[in-house]
């Protein structure tokens, strides 16, 4: 029987960063598919080519269906509009005149949410629905516009146990209507429960398709992780000094609790975990980006009040974001300007800038970091990935910190860009700076770490050591039980 | 990898400006004399004044619909202390001007504080100083005012009217204070990024109050050059004033967008309007048409400016 869905060689690349590399799948009617792999390993990036969000440079995609629908992760729903105008975005049924019949909506939409067995008034307005009734009502809408393939990117990640159970009701109902799902998840125990098959993607291609039961939980975690662990990129272990930084209790609503750690001079302590699970946000909190909402934060042994990005520059505390062209930098201003914005105080007398030593500060950074750009007054918005993080690690390192944050240093940097940052960072360790690295790359933060947190629901789920462990132990710490 | 653009952004402007300045010339000898000029030079002063003022806002990536309202109700103000054998001129002067700077520290306190939308801010205090005006003032004019006042907008030095003085020397502060103070580069960092701004140590609102309260005391010294040379206070002055101040920071090359742009550009962009309003002027253009062909150019520049950068 022909499948609903074959892709063949499917690539795709970001600012010359390879996403996707020849990856293929196959997805029979009816069939629930699951699709699992580390973070980064292109999942997102093929579903949203299938849904036709993002084109592919190279491949092909035969589909046999008559639509394709997708519920993202974050949903995009109309919160002021009422369910049943939700439902029929876009294909309202209206009069000759484009008057619209808003009975014959409200019919329509009652229908489909009583076909799916979803408890929600068709009249009620979308933003005072619960996440999961929205979700819900997203999937009415999909299954309304005739939808043959519903692809789902990690549906269960802010439900609750019993929201859960109805949502898998309503995936086993659609099966039986010959709507195959897509089921983008880590978690083990949906994967298992729901998948007639199983794709494990890594680096951009599905490395293992079979029926679910041809898996086991342990085979499926190492085909994830994959490849054997490079020992030789292990760091030595550092010289660790004074403690730099104490983080107790650390605590914000919804997002992570009870964060307690400390982290010394000269050492680089790990949070791994999966996305969602609270490290950026852990990060942004000591940093002052988005303040906790309550526990201490001690700098050098003193208990001090971080509200903003700039009271912790003035602790010596320094950030490199995840989200680097949101806070990474001004785009429309040259190296220079970007490199010295923390720092521009020491560039300055009486208010003026200091061209010449703006200029000599900016020249060093340039050279120490191998910045390649045409000059120091070249536009970051022009340079590469790779290369608008190394200005921000300039950035970050001119204001001279005791204590350096790094949120996913190397996202979206190419491999040679990445090797001299992972230099950059053991170098700076090494002087005796204290490093706090958020990476999702088990690699990465395997190789650079002197010990590891791994969170898990926004809290501390365990602390290793890399030397005796492994990415299969961190990640079955990680995975959300 | 784009090259970094060698020529200064405003080359294209200023080249449209001297073909524009010669083809007048040519149609109407009249506009290259002295006299002219002189006078050209002053209409501009207190739109270019307002210009330099709204720049500040306009590299925020905020706007200030107040300017025109502002500029009344500071006339009003001066106007007020401005009587003959009442206060020495420095009293009316730095009334205007502290008028205007405590009514933009009011739009900055509503647009950080109270993180609300510039445009929705700046439009209720247009509303309430246009009132406070005619409050001030009864509704009339405030007339009467003493010479060495008055002498602000009519006199001269060195054959150059004392209002394009007052230009000249806020828009070479200005330039100073936006190109090499730590300040001024924050204002751009703010208006380019703002999260990249406050995640590098910025104070964002600390630089956007500056802005504003900047922006309010230019439309005051603005309000106090218009009442001295229009010798009265006038509550129902101003009116449009901050779209003309706007489409002079626009077409000089400041992108409403914050960020990018200064006050070299807005300067050229007054002399601009300046130099069509009077040309127009000289060719017995109506008044209807000039403003048709204005807005034309407004948008037109614009237009070139962006399609240049793409």
């Amino acid at each position: 029987m022909q499948p609903l869905l074959q892709l063949e060689g499917i690539s795709k690349s970001f600012w010359g960063i390879r996403a996707l590399d020849g990856a293929g799948l196959s997805v029979a009617r009816g069939e629930v598919h699951a699709l699992t792999g580390e973070n980064g390993a292109g999942k997102s990036t093929l579903m949203k080519i299938v849904a036709g969000i993002e084109r592919p440079d190279s491949g092909a995609i035969r589909f046999t269906g008559s639509a394709v629908a997708m519920i993202h992760q974050e949903l995009l729903p109309f919160p002021e509009m009422t369910v049943a105008e939700n439902i029929c975005m876009g294909a309202e049924p209206a009069n000759a005149f484009g008057w619209l019949d808003k009975s014959a909506m409200h019919h329509r939409a009652a229908e489909l949410l009583a076909r799916l067995g979803v408890d929600v008034m068709p009249g009620a307005r979308m933003g005072d629905l619960s996440f999961a009734e929205q979700q819900s009502v997203e999937i009415s809408k999909a299954v309304g516009q005739q939808a043959d393939l519903l692809i789902m990117d990690e549906p269960t990640s802010a439900l609750s146990d019993r929201e859960c159970e109805r949502l898998f009701r309503i995936i086993g109902d659609l099966k039986q209507r010959g709507v195959a799902v897509i089921y983008i998840s880590h978690r083990m125990d949906e994967i298992f429960r729901l998948a007639d098959t199983i794709t494990v993607m890594r680096d951009g291609r599905p490395v293992a398709t079979r029926p679910a039961s041809g898996f086991d939980e342990a085979t499926l975690i190492s085909l994830m992780v994959g490849r054997d662990f490079d020992a030789a990129l292990v760091r030595q272990p550092a010289q660790t000094g004074e403690v730099a930084l104490e983080v107790r209790k650390l605590t914000r609503e919804a997002k992570f609790r009870d964060i307690t750690f400390t982290l010394r001079a000269g050492e680089i302590l790990g949070l791994a975990g999966l996305i969602g699970a609270g490290r950026t946000e852990i990060a942004s909190a000591i940093f002052g980006l988005d303040p906790a909402g309550s526990g201490d934060i001690v700098v050098r042994g003193r208990s001090v009040r971080i509200g903003s990005p700039a009271d912790a520059l003035a602790q010596g505390i320094a950030m490199v974001t995840e989200d680097r062209k949101r806070y990474g930098f001004v785009g429309d201003m040259g190296v220079r300007e970007n490199v010295t914005l923390s720092s521009l105080r020491r560039y300055s007398a009486g208010g003026f800038v200091r061209r010449g030593a703006e200029d000599a500060a900016a020249d060093e950074q340039i050279r120490a970091l191998s910045i390649r750009a045409a000059g120091r007054e070249q536009q970051v918005k022009y340079l590469s990935g790779g290369n608008q993080q190394k200005v921000v690690l300039a950035r970050a390192l001119l204001s001279d910190p005791a204590i350096l944050i790094l949120d996913e240093p190397t996202r979206g940097v190419d491999v040679g860009a990445k090797a001299e940052i992972y230099g950059l960072i053991a170098r700076l360790a090494r002087q005796g700076k204290a490093i706090l690295l958020v990476s999702s790359e088990m690699n990465e933060i395997l190789a650079l770490s002197d010990r590891i947190l791994v969170i898990r629901e926004g809290a501390i789920a365990a602390e290793v050591t890399p030397s005796r462990t492994t990415p299969e132990e961190i990640l079955s710490y990680a995975m959300p039980q | 990898m784009t090259k970094t653009r060698k020529w200064p952004p405003q080359l294209g402007l200023a080249i449209a400006l001297a073909v524009l300045m010669a083809g007048l010339a040519a149609a109407r000898p009249g506009f290259i004399t002295l006299g002219n000029l002189v006078n050209l030079v002053r209409q501009i002063s207190i739109n270019g004044i307002l210009a330099v003022g709204v720049t500040y806002v306009l590299l925020t990536g905020g706007v200030d619909l107040s300017l025109g309202s502002l500029v009344a109700l500071t006339g009003v103000i001066a106007a007020t202390f401005a009587h003959p054998g009442e206060y020495a001129v420095v009293v009316p002067v730095s009334a205007g001007i502290a008028a205007g700077a405590l009514c933009g520290a009011i739009n900055g306190v509503l647009v950080t504080r109270g993180r609300m939308a510039p445009f929705v801010v700046t439009l209720g205090m247009m509303t309430s100083a246009r009132g406070l005006a005619l409050l001030a003032s009864g509704g009339r004019p405030v007339s009467n005012l003493s010479t060495a006042f008055t002498r602000i907008g009519s006199g001269d030095f060195a054959g150059i009217p004392a209002p394009t003085w007052i230009l000249l020397a806020v828009a070479a502060a200005s330039h100073v204070f936006l190109r090499n103070m730590r300040m001024g580069r924050h204002v751009y960092a703010v208006g380019g990024n703002e999260s990249a701004a406050r995640a590098s140590g910025v104070h964002v609102n600390k630089v956007k109050m500056v802005c504003y309260t900047v922006c309010g005391a230019m439309a005051g010294l603005a309000g106090v050059v218009l009442a001295s040379r229009i010798t009265t206070g006038q509550p129902n002055a101003g009116i449009g004033y901050e779209l003309d101040a706007i489409a002079a920071v626009v077409i000089g090359g400041t992108s409403l967008n914050g960020g990018t742009g200064g006050v070299s550009g807005t300067i050229l962009g007054a002399l601009l309007i300046g130099v069509i309003n009077n040309g127009l002027d000289l060719l017995n253009v109506s008044s209807y048409y000039q403003q048709v062909i204005k807005g034309v150019i407004i948008v037109g520049a614009v237009w070139l400016d962006r399609s240049k950068k793409s």
